[in-house]
């Protein structure tokens, strides 16, 4: 299906990376917005309020964050795609109901402009402190998709593709992204609607009296209806059976979790995007993501022209994480080096994937800003010793 | 609503339909709730006045939260939706404001609206989102075995307040009236007639609509606070409970074993969001919006 011309401002812009978010979402179908002013994501939010009412759609700034994502679940289920956008304190706040969306699969989109924590932290300064939290945040068993853009038109892009991904998985889909790219402004080029990829919600086709909210297709994922439709279903963050009515036992407990993971684990490969440079030769892989795999270039480069042979391998998806990708590359470099602007959360994945077989080195950076190349070509020098 | 027929003992008997069975999802009964609990004749009433609109069922959306009174959603056959804690309400907001055809009932308790909710409830009154807010007061947190809340009345025993409860309850009236609603009403579970009426009457109505339900919880508060069972508890509000339409909602504090002032206290006109943001984004950006949902 291709973008409804009325959200899409084809054309050559220059915009940060926050607006860059608002204008993917317009463009990928969201016609409702639910947000709490937090920075450095507020520009988004900003701009949602702005445009949103002239392509149809609808803004509102609730209370808090629970009741902005409350409302972007309760939207989602009226069929409406929908999305919010905060930063940590706010995405702290928002894990209760990430799980309730998590557990309705209730497709949604929510973007975090990472900035330094913990608690108040950095408020305007850039980290990449919550790619755990992302991932496992909300209480019990569940999967997620992450992306984490490195450029404003990559938040263009990749917030098209967060909502398409929440609508084919039924899953919230997260943008990760930082106070530096949601800040930096750059040429960002919106297509014209017809070169702007779209999908719709899987909906129910079936006979209305034989409906079972939760019974999935082979791919794990149930198609859906939406409220006020006449399926007079029923929908609870209990663990519940295929009617969507709350069963509290250890097998339907194992059936209802089981089907969560499995229907992002199984289908990781369709999932993953990450992007390789100059990893065939390499004795040296940096495995970066965000504003960090920007910064890590110059290193990189540095690294080369000292003779080094070293790659990059860029996470556009770090959830589902691209393990086989890790595994592989593990049996044929010495090590992979990753900075990121936190004190190691994506290098424990790197470290699990290369089950030893190469050496995994974290490039740490407590926020507040990025990492001086310098650091990174220092570590790159080191792993090749 | 038909009356249940009651023959003697045979095949048709036995045949015989619950009345309720269009509202119910009767594969679900029987319900969780303790025998005396008020929470099923709020349902009843709230059934029965579904029958008495004019609405379009398919239309009706009801939230809950967490809690007794949370496990409304689950019993009631409309399209329905059990939340988490406390955020019925913007859940809600989200399924008003995303399809504005919808007619959305929130059906909750004391603790879920109030306690850990209490913000989006102050702030979904004060925008005038047009929803029913159903809430069942049974003046302690019963699911969880009878903590104290935000409604229980001054020196009554809770499992947290062995000693008696010595905080400032909440009068849910004039804390509604006062944040915006257009619509607020206290029944007990006694005045189903009465409540079922005034249900109709919110569901009819545009705006935010609260009606407070008065609710014997005989296994927790009851007990604890030797009140007796469910019937002593009907018997109590039948003697205590004072009908006073259009009182101040100032007066209506519930003291322990105290007079229950019950009525109808707010009923004004009020533009919803919906309303005045159409308005106002109307006359500012004129022919460049389109009307939300018309």
């Amino acid at each position: 299906m291709k973008a409804d011309p009325k959200g899409v401002l084809t054309g050559i812009h220059y915009l940060d990376g926050d607006h860059a978010i608002a204008e993917g979402a317009l463009a990928g179908g969201c016609r409702f917005f639910a947000g709490y002013p937090i920075t450095p994501s507020t520009e988004a939010a900003e701009r949602f309020a702005e445009r949103i009412p002239l392509v149809g759609g609808i803004f509102v700034q609730m209370e808090d964050e629970l009741g902005s994502i409350a409302a972007v679940i309760g939207a989602s289920w009226a069929g409406v795609k929908a999305m919010t956008v905060t930063s940590g304190p706010g995405f702290s706040l928002m894990m209760e109901n990430i799980g309730l969306a998590a557990m309705m699969e209730v497709p949604c989109v929510i973007a975090n402009v990472q900035r330094g924590g913990p608690s108040t932290g950095l408020p305007t300064l850039p980290g990449q402190a919550d790619m755990m939290q992302v991932r496992w945040g909300s209480h019990g068993d569940y999967e997620i998709i992450a992306l984490s853009p490195n450029s404003p038109q990559e938040c263009f892009d990749l917030t098209i593709e967060a909502f398409n991904l929440s609508e084919i998985y039924r899953v919230p889909v997260f943008l990760m992204t930082d106070e530096c790219v949601g800040h930096m402004t750059e040429k960002v080029v919106i297509p014209p609607p017809e070169k702007i990829e779209i999908v719709e919600r899987r909906w129910y086709k079936g006979p209305k009296d034989k409906y079972l909210p939760y019974l999935p297709d082979k791919d794990l994922v149930p198609p859906m209806v939406k409220a006020g439709d006449g399926y007079r279903f029923h929908t609870t963050g209990l663990t519940h059976d295929e009617r969507g009515y709350p069963v509290i036992n250890a097998e339907c407990q194992e059936k209802n979790v089981r089907r969560l993971i499995d229907k992002i684990r199984k289908n990781a490969d369709k999932i993953i995007k990450i992007e390789e440079d100059q990893t065939e030769d390499a004795d040296v892989i940096v495995v970066a993501y965000g504003i960090t795999s920007r910064v890590a270039l110059k290193a990189i480069a540095e690294a080369r022209k000292a003779g080094i042979k070293v790659g990059m391998l860029r996470l556009i998806t770090v959830w589902p994480f691209p393990e086989k990708r890790i595994k592989e590359l593990a049996k044929k470099v010495k090590a992979f080096v990753v900075p990121e602007i936190n004190y190691g959360q994506i290098v424990l994945e790197v470290e699990r994937c290369a089950c030893g077989q190469a050496e995994s080195i974290l490039v740490p950076h407590g926020g507040g800003s990025v990492h001086d190349p310098e650091t990174i070509f220092e570590a790159i020098k080191e792993a090749v010793k | 609503m038909k009356k249940l027929q009651f023959e003697k003992s045979n095949e048709k008997n036995i045949n015989v339909r619950h009345p309720m069975e269009s509202i119910l999802r009767m594969d679900r009964i029987p319900h969780i709730w303790c025998p005396g609990c008020g929470i099923g004749l709020a349902v009843t009433a709230f059934a029965s006045a579904l029958e008495k609109t004019n609405l379009d069922l398919d239309k009706v959306c009801v939230v809950s939260g967490i809690g007794c009174s949370g496990r409304v959603a689950g019993y009631i056959k409309l399209d329905s939706f059990h939340t988490t804690h406390g955020r019925a309400i913007p859940f809600a907001t989200g399924l008003k404001l995303a399809n504005p055809e919808l007619k959305v009932v929130v059906f909750s308790g004391d603790g879920d609206l109030i306690a850990i909710g209490g913000n989006h409830f102050i702030h979904a009154a004060r925008r005038n989102i047009d929803m029913v807010v159903i809430c069942v007061n049974n003046f302690n947190y019963a699911m969880t075995g009878g903590q104290v809340g935000p409604t229980t009345p001054l020196t009554a025993n809770a499992s947290t307040t062995p000693y008696g409860n010595f905080e400032h309850p909440f009068n849910l009236p004039y804390l509604a009236e006062s944040c915006g609603a257009v619509y607020v009403a206290r029944w007990t579970a006694l005045h189903v007639r009465r409540l079922t009426y005034s249900i109709t009457e919110a569901l009819n109505k545009k705006g935010f609509s609260f009606i407070e339900v008065i609710s014997p919880c005989p296994t927790l508060y009851a007990r604890r606070n030797r009140l007796g069972d469910g019937l002593d508890l009907l018997r109590f509000y039948l003697e205590n409970s004072v009908i006073q339409h259009g009182a101040n909602t100032k007066d209506l504090d519930i003291g322990f074993k105290g007079k229950i002032v019950v009525g109808k206290f707010v009923d004004k006109e009020k533009p919803t969001f919906l309303d005045m943001m159409n308005e106002h984004l109307s006359k500012v950006l004129r022919d460049k919006y389109k009307k939300y949902g018309e």
